[in-house]
């Protein structure tokens, strides 16, 4: 089976001239099957960077990004869009929509796929919360639920629609250490549980035992890869 | 976590984005409930489309009624050609020319009758005030009938006696309670000019912006009332072709033998010789157009506003859109189905609120002022227009939602 995400060599700099500032320098980085990897180290690092080219968020400039069996060098605008809607993504903050229900939130990563019809999308979207303990509360907007609750509800929309790939960029920020465990044991669960690959980026120590494997970066290099040391704790 | 095992993974690789009908669906859907949720900002906005509505019917309407009035004189003229001097820029202040003239176009083999017309500007004495104020005379021979007014065909014979005239019961009510004076009290003296009249009944023509007033009269009660007139000239001649007759070859002919003090016009020439006039060589026409365009560009700015900040408000939100997949065609959409969410919803109330100020306004200027279905439709394609252009720029602030600063 091949790898989710495959990068090699990638190069990656901001501004141009004199102003260019090269944050990825031939990163390598491999997600196999199933496989969660958390991504750390310090900020400026390029983890963050390396995360939004894997999510087709930004264009390749150097090297090759294989993600979910697309290679992304030189893929257009409506390429990198289309591989979007196969990747979960669950950021910082929730970012739900506030002026929607839980369920309706969910719904909208469901939306995208024009074989699903309402129904069966609410009726997904009410199985994806229920297992993450939030069927209670799928008719109540953001703005009614714990920041914890929103968090999951994130995890619910960006697992719903069966992703082969999550990416997650620091999940646990906004979160206090209770509320944090509890949604990246979620995660990591429900991902187990599908054989979705996670890669997640932190640098929240408190999370680390949810990893397969921890890959550190520092100053655009990747410094370590190693299997993680409470493996599926 | 036990409740994973309910949950079956949807077919891998089957995802196709949804068609335009249903996206386009799903898109609007979503622009309602953003707007539904924040009542206050929808209700600002829909009042603005509602302002931008009812300036643009006031305009529209006012601008009808004007042309519509200015040729209520000319649509009542049972003529195929006219007469007119070509200096003549309006009807209401017209340029004479030779009573020959009329004669002459005797000698066309396809006219049957033709009938000089005179016009002028008078002033009336209000019987109950006595303040005195102008009104528009239309002189013509009662027995030709080529004027068609409701209620002058049984006047034919009272208005051939001596001093009489017919007054039109919808001019201004500046000009006193005529009517009811006639009805109460039968046909009463009225003074026109220096000259004692008789009002002996009451025609139905409405008043323009080059009229506040008309009343009615023989040509030889014309001439007793506008004594400074000299008798070889009028101010329009009418002319009736004999049944079957060519109109463009008639009017060929006429003008092969008219001089050039004439100008010989068909009755949609002569019609849009006046709206001409208040187009182009008054700037009614313009200000009417120019108040649409500022009613437009004022709705236009509120819901780019209202648009532009639901958007700047949730960067983040649509950002995450796009992360998700959702392309930016997508979002633009739903920024558009929520322009045209407002454009609807203002143009509703809008037309409504416009029909009811046309009743009034009617009541209070004796224009004639009516909601019309074909006014409502370029007013809802207007509305629709500003509301869309609104969309545009506001589709614009969408590119600032880059899902890679997500992360």
């Amino acid at each position: 089976m091949e790898n989710p995400v495959e990068i090699r060599e990638v190069t990656y700099a901001y501004g141009e001239g004199a102003l260019r500032r090269e944050v990825l320098r031939e990163v390598d980085l491999r997600v196999g099957p199933g496989e969660i990897v958390i991504l750390t180290g310090p900020s400026g690092s390029g983890k963050t960077t390396l995360l939004t080219l894997a999510g087709a968020l930004r264009a390749v400039q150097q090297g090759s990004c294989r993600v979910l069996g697309r290679e992304l060098a030189g893929a257009r605008e409506a390429e990198r869009v289309a591989l979007r809607r196969r990747i979960g993504f669950i950021f910082q903050s929730h970012n739900l929509l506030g002026f929607l229900s839980a369920r309706q939130n969910v719904a909208m990563a469901l939306e995208l796929d024009g074989g699903t019809g309402e129904r069966e999308r609410l009726e997904r979207a009410d199985a994806m919360l229920a297992s993450v303990g939030l069927a209670e509360h799928a008719g109540k907007q953001p703005g009614q639920l714990s920041g914890g609750q929103r968090q999951r509800v994130a995890v619910a929309r960006a697992l719903v629609g069966s992703p082969g790939l999550i990416l997650a960029d620091e999940p646990t920020a906004a979160l206090d250490k209770a509320s944090g465990q509890e949604v990246v044991h979620l995660l990591r669960d429900l991902a187990r549980s599908r054989g979705t690959a996670i890669l997640l980026v932190t640098h929240d120590p408190r999370i680390l035992d949810v990893a397969d494997r921890i890959v550190a970066m520092e100053d655009g290099r990747v410094v370590a890869d190693d299997a993680a040391r409470a493996v599926n704790g | 976590m036990n409740a994973m095992s309910d949950l079956r993974p949807a077919a891998r690789g089957a995802m196709r984005a949804p068609g335009f009908l249903s996206g386009s669906w799903l898109a609007v859907r979503l622009a309602w409930r953003q707007l539904r949720s924040e009542r206050a900002r929808l209700a600002s906005a829909i009042a603005g489309v509602m302002f931008a509505c009812v300036l643009v019917f006031m305009q529209l309407g006012f601008r009808a009624a004007l042309f519509e009035s200015a040729t209520t004189l000319i649509g009542a003229m049972r003529a195929d050609l006219f007469l007119m001097s070509p200096m003549t820029l309006a009807s209401f202040r017209p340029e004479t020319i030779p009573r020959v003239r009329v004669s002459q176009a005797l000698g066309v083999e396809a006219v049957q009758a033709a009938v000089p017309v005179y016009l002028a500007q008078a002033s009336f004495r209000n019987p109950e005030s006595g303040r005195r104020r102008m009104i528009q005379l239309i002189g013509f021979d009662a027995e030709a009938g080529v004027l068609d007014l409701p209620g002058l065909a049984a006047m034919r014979e009272a208005l051939k006696q001596p001093d009489t005239i017919a007054f039109d019961a919808r001019s201004r009510p500046e000009f006193g309670p005529v009517l009811r004076m006639f009805q109460e009290q039968g046909p009463f003296a009225v003074q026109i000019g220096n000259r004692e009249m008789r009002v002996v009944g009451t025609v139905e023509m409405g008043t323009s912006f080059g009229a506040d007033g008309n009343a009615v009269l023989s040509e030889v009660n014309f001439r007793r009332a506008v004594r400074e007139r000299p008798q070889a000239l009028v101010d329009l001649a009418a002319i009736r072709l004999k049944p079957g007759a060519d109109l463009l070859a008639a009017q060929a002919a006429l003008r092969a033998i008219m001089p050039p003090d004439v100008a010989v016009l068909t009755q949609e020439e002569l019609r849009r010789h006046e709206l001409r006039y208040w187009e182009e060589a008054t700037p009614i026409g313009f200000i009417f157009s120019f108040g649409s365009l500022m009613g437009l560009i004022v709705g236009m700015v509120i819901v780019y506003q209202i648009l532009f900040s639901d958007i700047a408000g949730h960067l983040k939100e649509y950002a995450t859109l796009k992360a998700m997949g959702y392309s930016n065609a997508h979002l633009s959409r739903v920024v558009l189905g929520a322009a045209g969410i407002l454009a609807l919803l203002g143009f509703v109330p809008g037309t409504i609120a416009s029909a009811m100020l046309y009743g009034v306004i009617a009541d209070a200027t004796f224009l004639p002022l009516a909601m019309a279905t074909e006014r409502a439709v370029t007013v809802f394609l207007m509305i629709f227009a500003m509301c869309g252009v609104a969309g545009l720029l506001a589709v614009r602030k969408l590119r600032d939602a880059d899902p890679a600063d997500m992360f």
